[in-house]
């Protein structure tokens, strides 16, 4: 389980995130709205433990441990791993040896390579030159291979064509057991209850929605959660009336 | 004859235009006699095994020539292939009238003290040539090797590579273990002829306290390529270098590639000139230099002469620890339509790809040797896998010399 209680969070001298509350139980998948800058990333990074984002009062804990004061490695290998919007490159590191780092050892890079029809870029530095929709397959592929039980996604359909929207909506599905394959003699309710992995998703377009059914969704305005509630309600609604409906929320 | 010594004495004392200057009286050239060896194989393992780290391997049917120079002493000089010579300079310029034709052509005896002395207290070097339309099936291999303490090795080498034929060369400079002073002073002139393919892989494997300065020069006719790199990343005091191409055939290609890395106290000077003088030549200068502490300068220098030449320089610099690396990449366009760019940056490692390769569950040491790796990894065609393993362990070193 992720805890997040009453979390305060600066960035330079900027308050971005205030008093946060959020639990994310094993099985459950949350999804995160908000508009621009309203700190989704900012809140992603800081669970994952960046350090520029500084914890200034409240508590994180995963697993049961108090994980406030960890650093990112140790996260990592607790079970948090991340899809980011952004990465950055780095020169002379093949993509084949970034997803061998994120596996910690064995996997068949090439098998999973192919299934995110990502084949051709295993020997290209690491995100050096990649297209929007080929760092989202990259970052998927990563995450794949790194297998962790808490996975944060930022914005993984944005830039996405849309032949690749199915395959990146399904593969999210699978790392979050979510598929909606039917596998005889179980019913809906068994697959639910074996769940395990936990995700939090930041959407900005909501077409994750036609590929992952999510238990909770979560507007994010101005540094504040609000608006708990049925994410594709919410989305539906944002569609509508834009955030302007949050604001009162957030009060 | 007479006149190239006489300006070489005449340049005994001239300080070189690089570098920091070298007290030549410091080293002794005296020679101890060194015999002859009958198979490489002889050699005691330890040196092997240092000769190793360097690109020389000792093992049968992994080279298609062998030259060894312990100190002033030639001491095996073999090819296994036919069209490929590998004799001792001392011996080449005995016998064969021709070597004069490439002995001191393409640089100066009076160019700086250094030239004047490989001119005037020769100990020995090599000529290594392909003969046209040769092709080697494994590189050819020289060692340079400094056993005595405070020696002064003064080594002259001519390379040709006749029309149509390729040739791969790994040289590698070496110290005994128990040296740590000496002096190295070596002249190289390359000839790559028409449509002929030369590499040459160089790679120093020094001690802390060897000075260093090569003098070399190459030149490059129609449709060859001339591909040069060169390794240092072991400590050693002094290195300074500025080897220079003429690229004077259409199509001509010179490709320089290098990875330095400077430790406390050493300074690393190291540069590539290409001259761009014949229609369609191209030239490529790229540098990876890393300092935990050393000063290093990375130069390159292209000179484009003509309508269509093209050419590009890359210098990329990464301080680890302390000391510093400056990057002075040149152009001189001389014609209109000269293509030419260079691209240069020192800096540290990047914060924001460690803390991503951390989220992949690295430490962070573990993610700053990964960068450095990476930052290395220019794919250096013909570097055998101990050297790359060489490589991985002096980056390994780097990284605990940071902590
Ligand atoms: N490196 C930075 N330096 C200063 N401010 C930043 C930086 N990155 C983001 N911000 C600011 O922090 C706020 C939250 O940003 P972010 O978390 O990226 O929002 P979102 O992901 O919701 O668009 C914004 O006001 C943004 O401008
Ligand atoms: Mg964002």
């Amino acid at each position: 389980m992720l805890l997040i209680e009453d979390l305060q969070v600066m960035l330079g001298d900027k308050e971005i995130l205030r008093h946060i509350d959020l639990e994310i139980k094993p099985g459950e998948t949350h999804i995160l709205f908000g508009p621009n800058g309203s700190g989704k990333t900012s809140l992603l990074m800081t669970i994952m433990g960046y350090p520029q984002y500084r914890v200034t009062a409240g508590k994180i804990s995963f697993k049961g441990e108090d994980i406030t004061h960890m650093t990112i490695n140790e996260r990592a290998r607790l079970g948090i791993g991340m899809s980011y919007q952004r990465p950055p490159s780095i020169k002379g590191l093949k993509t084949k040896q970034m997803v061998e780092i994120c596996s910690g050892n064995g996997v068949d890079v090439s098998a999973l390579a192919d299934r995110l029809n990502f084949s051709d870029f295993l020997e290209r530095d690491i995100n050096v030159g990649f297209s929007g929709g080929e760092i989202k397959r990259s970052e998927l592929m990563q995450l794949t291979a790194q297998n962790p039980d808490l996975l944060l996604f930022d914005e993984p359909e944005s830039g996405v064509d849309l032949e690749n929207i199915v395959l990146i909506g399904n593969t999210i599905g699978e790392l979050l057991q979510r598929e909606h394959k039917h596998i005889p003699g179980k019913s809906v309710k068994e697959m639910k209850e074996e769940r395990t992995k936990m995700g939090l998703i930041i959407t900005h377009t909501g077409f994750i929605l036609d590929y992952v059914t999510a238990d909770m969704g979560q507007v994010l305005y101005n540094g504040i959660l609000a608006c708990k509630s049925n994410p594709t309600e919410i989305f539906k609604q944002i569609k509508e009336v834009g955030y302007e409906e949050c604001v009162r929320c957030a009060i | 004859m007479r006149d190239l010594d006489t300006k070489a004495r005449e340049a005994k004392e001239k300080k070189a235009v690089l570098g920091p200057d070298i007290d030549l009286d410091a080293y002794s050239t005296d020679t101890p006699p060194h015999e002859a060896i009958q198979d490489i194989e002889q050699l005691p393992e330890e040196e092997r095994k240092r000769m190793l780290m360097a690109g020389i391997d000792s093992r049968k049917g992994v080279r298609s020539g062998t030259y060894l120079q312990k100190d002033g002493a030639s001491v095996y000089s073999t090819s296994f292939q036919e069209g490929l010579e590998i004799i001792p300079i001392k011996t080449a310029l005995e016998k064969l009238d021709w070597v004069q034709d490439y002995y001191w052509k393409l640089l100066s005896v009076d160019t700086d003290k250094y030239t004047a002395r490989a001119r005037l207290d020769l100990h020995n070097g090599y000529v290594i040539r392909a003969l046209p339309g040769t092709k080697v099936a494994f590189p050819a291999q020289a060692c340079m090797y400094i056993e005595k303490e405070g020696f002064s090795q003064n080594v002259h080498n001519i390379i040709i590579a006749e029309e149509d034929s390729e040739l791969h060369i790994i040289t590698g400079c070496a110290t005994a273990a128990h040296v740590s002073s000496g002096l190295h002073v070596g002249i190289s002139e390359f000839y790559v002829k028409k449509n002929a393919k030369l590499s040459f892989t160089m790679i120093h494997h020094w001690s802390e306290d060897v000075a260093v300065r090569p003098r070399s020069a190459g030149v490059v006719e129609e449709g060859g390529l001339f591909l040069n790199n060169y390794i240092s990343m072991k400590p050693v005091k002094s290195l300074q270098m500025y080897p220079t191409t003429y690229l004077m055939g259409t199509g001509a290609v010179a490709r320089f590639y290098s990875l330095l890395v400077g430790s406390p106290a050493g300074e690393l000077d190291v540069g590539g000139r290409v001259y761009l003088s014949a229609p369609e030549t191209r030239a490529e200068v790229i540098s990876r230099a890393i300092t935990n502490g050393g000063n290093i300068v990375a130069r390159g220098d292209l000179i484009g002469e003509l309508p269509g030449v093209r050419g590009h320089l890359e210098c990329r610099g990464l301080i680890l620890k302390g000391g510093s690396i400056h990057a002075v990449p040149e152009l001189t366009g001389k014609a209109d339509g000269v293509d030419m760019s260079h691209e240069a940056a020192v800096g540290k490692i990047a914060q924001d790809e460690i803390l991503y390769l951390m989220s992949r569950g690295l430490t962070e040491d573990e993610a700053t040797a990964t960068i450095v790796r990476g930052f290395l990894s220019v794919d250096i065609p013909g570097l055998p896998a101990p050297l790359k393993e060489e490589i991985d362990r002096a980056v390994d070193l780097s990284q605990q010399d940071m902590m």
